[in-house]
């Protein structure tokens, strides 16, 4: 299989006043096609800088980042808006939807930016919210959805691009048991469809879902192991 | 991207409905502002063109020429007190200058005139037939008098409409009929075409007009046969006019012997000083209130400037999901200048039809002519959609500029 994601020597470095922080101290690590990934690690360890690397929002301070073959650092902010745009979709622990606009407005999102005729981001975002789980529900905007269904519209307006990666960071943080499960068979379900997927979270039973556990630590890969336990095989 | 730029106008007023009272407060400044653009630029074009109809209801090529006091061992009389201009002067300036098409003279005073039972105080001019080309009345019955009348001090009126209205019944046709003046039967033989007002604000159409020679020998009288109260000329064209003055000065001067430095006798207008005075007046007025209305859209761009900073802050956190997502630079910026520009566009448009009441408001209630024009509209419009580019520039180039990661944990 192929590398999706290769990091090598991954530094980041930043200043806070006049301390230096050291988020990323020489992190190496190779994600291949078609993996799901959990990336775990206390707070404070480096994951979410990793997070924000890998999804092109942040560049590192020092080595390389390849997505797809593509080298990302010294990228311009346009340039990685556009890597964002095709390859990358998000999903966030806030759900991260723009409030009082519909579900269909929100999945359409990412197709606006692409510049696609009106009716087929019509068309593409309504086949997504129907492959979570939310058809007629279009046209309810976020205060009328539950959490759970919140979510599902953030992975549909992640899915709408067709992008080749995931990242879900914390997807499940702000919901109940019986919704977490539900986001997570989609996941599942979309990494069984050959997207990649990289999942950030801190509990073990929702990395448990995933089949390579990576453990960050002081911004190094403290473990990097497969889970053969997986909970629905 | 017309995609974009569409769905973006609709996300805007999306936010705009959603805010009224805040749009509508913003868009105050503009409101104001192209509002006051379009009625004061109304009525500034109203008055210039109210002038420009005076101009031409004077004849536009016109000299007017009048005796100024003269100096007799210290004294100076008032204007007009001594004889200075005649009948001769007139004659003489248009057999001397070629420039001039015509040359005409007149004298006239306030009268009782009479028909039937009513009775009216108005103005009669004793005029050369001349005056009437040069002056450019026209009838809205009967017609002018002629040399013959002229010749034979006939007993003939060309009479205002006000005249008219004031002796006569609605409806009742003036011409033919006989009018009084001094017990002076006189008949009437034209109407003139109303002129309204003059730019010095007397009624034009107040008038009785009849021949010199009558004037001068039944009617108004004469201390000094010849003398006359002005005389009128006129150019064929217009450039001439300015020629055809130092030339009457000249001829004038030389029949009244004034020599070296010492100061005329007599005083010469032109149409066009009457109307420069007038359109200045106007100008320097319209000058005035195009400031003030500028600094009322001044003051709605800094409104706009500041309700979008307002707006970045607030949505901070769907900008940094809009950059996560794909949108560039260029996107966030286009949609903060588009709402920019939807709240300048929506405030011109209401000041439009604010600043288009209120010029036929004050048309109405003042009496003042109004002209509203296309042009006009569209200039103020533009103009708040300058307004909104350019003060809706930074915010938008502040927005454009959040770093996705920190906008996106913007709480």
């Amino acid at each position: 299989m192929s590398p999706l994601i290769v990091c090598e020597d991954l530094w980041k470095v930043y200043r806070v006043g006049d301390v230096e922080v050291q988020a990323l101290r020489g992190l190496s690590v190779t994600i291949n096609k078609g993996e799901f990934v959990a990336i775990m690690g206390t707070s404070g360890s480096g994951k979410s800088t990793l997070m924000n690397i890998l999804g092109c929002l942040d560049q590192p301070s020092k080595g390389r980042y390849q997505l797809g073959g593509v080298e990302v650092k010294g990228l311009q902010p346009d340039q990685l808006a556009e890597i964002r745009n095709r390859q990358i979709g998000f999903v966030f622990q806030s759900f991260n939807l723009i409030p009082r606009t519909s579900a269909l407005e929100n999945a359409q999102l990412p197709l606006m930016y692409r510049g696609l005729p009106l009716k087929e981001q019509r068309a593409v975002a309504s086949a997504a919210l129907e492959r979570v789980g939310l058809k007629g529900r279009e046209h309810h905007t976020p205060t009328q959805l539950s959490g759970g269904q919140q979510q599902r519209v953030a992975i549909a307006r992640a899915l709408v691009t067709s992008p080749s990666l995931l990242l879900a960071d914390e997807p499940t943080g702000n919901l109940d048991t019986r919704s977490s499960l539900e986001i997570m068979e989609i996941l599942e379900g979309l990494n069984r469809d050959g997207i990649t997927v990289i999942l950030v979270t801190h509990e073990v039973d929702i990395a448990a879902h995933a089949a390579r556990e990576i453990v960050i630590k002081d911004g190094q890969v403290l473990s990097d192991r497969p889970i053969h336990h997986r909970v629905h095989s | 991207m017309s995609t974009f730029v569409w769905l973006t106008i609709m996300t805007a007023l999306r936010v705009l409905r959603r805010n009224r009272l805040r749009a509508g407060l913003t868009m105050l400044g503009i409101i104001i502002g192209v509002g006051a653009v379009i009625a004061m630029v109304s009525i500034g074009e109203g008055a210039k063109l109210a002038v420009q109809k005076q101009i031409a209801s004077m004849g536009a090529n016109g000299i007017l020429i009048w005796p100024n006091y003269s100096m007799i061992g210290g004294v100076r009389g008032g204007q007009g007190a001594v004889v200075t201009l005649t009948v001769a002067d007139a004659i003489d300036l248009k057999k001397k200058i070629p420039l001039l098409a015509e040359a005409g003279w007149s004298r006239s005073g306030t009268m009782q005139v009479m028909s039937g039972g009513r009775n009216w105080s108005t103005t009669v001019i004793g005029a050369s037939p001349s005056v009437l080309t040069i002056r450019a009345w026209a009838y809205s019955s009967g017609g002018p008098f002629t040399q013959t009348d002229m010749d034979t001090a006939a007993r003939v009126a060309l009479i205002g409409q006000t005249v008219v209205d004031n002796l006569f019944d609605p409806g009742e046709e003036p011409v033919g009929a006989i009018i009084r003046l001094k017990n002076v039967p006189i008949r009437v033989i034209g109407v003139l075409s109303p002129k309204g007002q003059s730019p010095s604000g007397s009624d034009q159409d107040d008038v009785v007009m009849i021949p010199f020679s009558t004037a001068e020998r039944k009617v108004l009288g004469t201390s000094f046969l010849g003398s006359v109260g002005g005389v009128f000329a006129s150019t064929d064209r217009a450039e001439d006019v300015f020629d055809a003055v130092d030339q009457i000065r000249e001829v004038l001067r030389s029949r009244h012997r004034i020599q070296g430095d010492r100061p005329d006798d007599f005083i010469i207008r032109t149409q066009i000083d009457v109307a420069k005075v007038q359109e200045g007046t106007s100008e320097t007025l319209t000058g005035m209130l195009l400031a003030i209305a500028s600094v009322s859209l001044l003051v709605g761009g800094i409104g706009i400037m500041n309700i979008l900073l307002v707006s970045v802050t607030e949505r901070t956190r769907e900008i940094g999901i809009r950059m996560a997502v794909g949108a560039k630079r260029l996107h966030i910026m286009m949609q903060f200048l588009i709402e920019a520009m939807t709240l300048s566009m929506v405030g011109g448009g209401i000041g439009v039809l604010f600043g288009v009441t209120a010029a036929r408001l004050t048309s109405i209630i003042a009496g003042w002519p109004i002209v509203i024009e296309g042009e006009t509209i569209l200039t103020a419009f533009g103009f708040s959609l300058v307004v909104g580019l350019f003060f809706g520039l930074y915010p938008a180039n502040k927005a454009a500029r959040l770093n996705p990661i920190e906008a996106l944990r913007y709480e």
